[in-house]
């Protein structure tokens, strides 16, 4: 069991990576001043991608430390 | 009247202070009424943004934006550890009574504002009004749920707490009857010149009634306890989150618990009945007297699984629901679709109610606006509005440019819909039930305020909040269909459970009980 929780620490690590790189490029895709819907505006993005880097950032870290094995009983 | 029900209150509260009830009493109104506050400005938003940031002018749309997502995606997290610094350094009492004086304030003086039409500046204040609103919201459940579990005998933390848990749903449910109160007590013009602002108004008789409760009530004894052996943090940020054993478990409280309890309550509670009313198409009436039928019945599960996770655990409860939400959603949603479409119907009769031109005088095109109402064999009825381009009626191209169904199913579906709703929150209820008790337990007395807000906030307004924004962001991808939109509370709640299942332990901290 402690093995699989060090393993999954790099995956915790990754998806962290992939959320942001998935928000900042759906941002990109999707900011478009002739739409409507909220995700058309640039400031809900703005938002969600300032607020959200932290919170990835703080999973990396939860995936650093289950790398580390500081989650072991 | 008023003044003798506050001394009537006050002397029963008085005399009652050690009762637990009394503490549940006092902290679970003032959290109803923060939660009451906080809904009746999202249940009024058309009409909000009718007086105060009309869509025409550039800057009060952004100013609307920046109202909806910063309240609840910065503010909510910032409220917490502002007042979760406060509350581990002052005490738990006067930090979420201060909480409710802000939120109640905020309330009323919104219910007060000129309209954008009388004072230009009334955007930019209603704005700083939500914020603090949001801020409030973010600084009171963690107070709550804190001062009822430290005044909690150990063993009953996760049934005593969970009345707090009843509040955010009861909130919703006495926002809605009071905005229905008032819409049907007056006309429709009243209703739209001032109507509106009594919802607001009467935030500050409630707030006021609750402000006098909780004054009359103590600190909380584990804390007081602290403070009199000079034991409480000095900086409560510092050694939350600069502490490493307690920030691992802060992450732990986040992504192990409360980022898929948190769409998971968002999904039951909310995007349920964003998809009756636009993906299904359901009457506004029907959808949202039946998601209150449903959320009556489905309120006592709080209790009743916060009671059950002092018996069996507080892990098991939520990830059992958590796993529970990813299997059932889509059939869920699916059953709920396939009993509105009228694909699945058989008409019996059907009418042009009626077909006009508009924009009549513009040079380019016009537009032909046709309105059918269809009765189905089962009694079911669709009002059908399709709109035409003239242009393309004339040249053969018989397409709507738009078309609009509002379904008025038979009653005979009432308690189906009600069954796959109440299904819906009794997921929330298993999740959300045993929450505080879980997060209050995972962190010592002396920066319990500050450790379990911003996990629980984090949860709740930014993965919670972001369900329907990442939704219609699934939903416009290529590809997609009307069920795409929960992948996103599916693969959090999923990602949630297996950290949750490997990392969490079940056991609670037992050494602090009082």
């Amino acid at each position: 069991m402690n093995t699989i929780k060090k393993i999954l620490g790099i995956i915790w690590m990754a998806v962290a990576l992939a959320a942001i790189v998935f928000l900042v490029n759906a941002a990109i895709q999707n900011i478009n001043p002739d739409g409507k819907l909220d995700i058309n505006k640039p400031m809900p993005w703005i938002i969600i991608i300032i607020i959200f880097t932290p919170i990835a950032l703080g999973l990396a870290l939860f995936g650093w430390y289950a790398l580390k094995g500081e989650y072991e009983k | 009247m008023l003044a003798i029900f506050f001394k009537m209150f006050t002397a029963y509260m008085g005399k009652n202070n050690k009762n637990i009830w009394s503490v549940i009493g006092a902290s679970s109104v003032g959290t109803l009424i923060e939660w009451y506050d906080f809904y009746i400005f999202g249940s009024l938003a058309t009409i909000i943004s009718e007086k105060f940031f009309p869509s025409t002018n550039p800057t009060t749309a952004f100013l609307a934006t920046l109202a909806t997502f910063a309240a609840g995606f910065i503010v909510r997290p910032f409220g917490a550890l502002f007042f979760g610094r406060l509350g581990d350094i002052v005490g738990r009492k006067y930090t979420f009574l201060l909480t409710l004086v802000i939120m109640g304030g905020s309330t009323f003086l919104i219910g007060c504002m000129p309209t954008y039409a009388s004072f230009s500046f009334a955007p930019y204040l209603i704005l700083l009004l939500r914020l603090l609103q949001g801020l409030a919201l973010g600084g009171e459940y963690g107070g709550a749920a804190t001062y009822v579990a430290e005044y909690a005998p150990e063993g009953k933390r996760g049934y005593y707490t969970s009345w707090i848990q009843t509040t955010a749903t009861l909130g919703l449910f006495v926002s809605l009857i009071v905005i229905i109160t008032v819409q049907k007590s007056l006309s429709k013009e009243a209703y739209n010149e001032w109507g509106w602002r009594l919802p607001f108004l009467l935030s500050i008789f409630l707030v006021l009634v609750s402000v006098v409760i909780r004054l009359k009530m103590k600190e909380s004894p584990l804390f007081s306890k602290l403070k009199s052996e000079g034991k409480t943090s000095t900086n409560p940020l510092k050694e939350s989150f600069g502490n490493k054993a307690n920030m691992k478990m802060v992450l732990l409280a986040l992504f192990g618990a409360t980022m898929g309890q948190g769409v998971v309550w968002y999904t039951g509670q909310f995007y349920a009945q964003t998809f009756l009313l636009k993906t299904c198409g359901l009457e506004a009436t029907q959808t949202n007297t039946w998601i209150g039928i449903a959320l009556i019945f489905a309120t006592p599960f709080f209790v009743i699984f916060g009671w059950l996770s002092d018996k069996i655990g507080r892990k098991s409860i939520m990830l059992t629901g958590m796993l529970l939400a990813v299997i059932c959603y889509r059939p869920i949603f699916k059953n709920l679709y396939n009993i509105c479409d009228v694909k699945n119907k058989v008409e019996a009769t059907s009418n042009i109610i009626t077909c006009k031109k508009i924009n009549p005088n513009k040079a380019t095109d016009s537009l032909v606006v046709k309105t059918s109402s269809i009765v189905f064999t089962d009694s079911s009825k669709l009002l059908l509005t399709e709109i035409y381009s003239l242009e393309k009626l004339k040249a053969n191209i018989n397409t709507p440019v738009e078309t609009k169904k509002v379904i008025t199913l038979a009653s005979s579906y009432q308690w189906k819909i009600v069954g796959l709703i109440f299904i819906l929150v009794l997921f929330v209820t298993m999740v959300y039930g045993p929450i505080a008790a879980f997060l209050v337990e995972l962190f010592p007395t002396k920066i319990r305020y500050t450790s379990m807000s911003l996990p629980y906030h984090i949860g709740n307004g930014v993965f919670g909040g972001l369900v329907p924004f990442i939704a219609t962001l699934i939903t416009v991808s290529p590809g997609s269909n009307y069920l795409s939109g929960l992948w996103y509370p599916m693969g959090v709640a999923a990602v949630c459970f297996v950290i949750g299942i490997l990392y969490l332990s079940s056991k609670s901290v037992k050494s602090e009980s009082p």
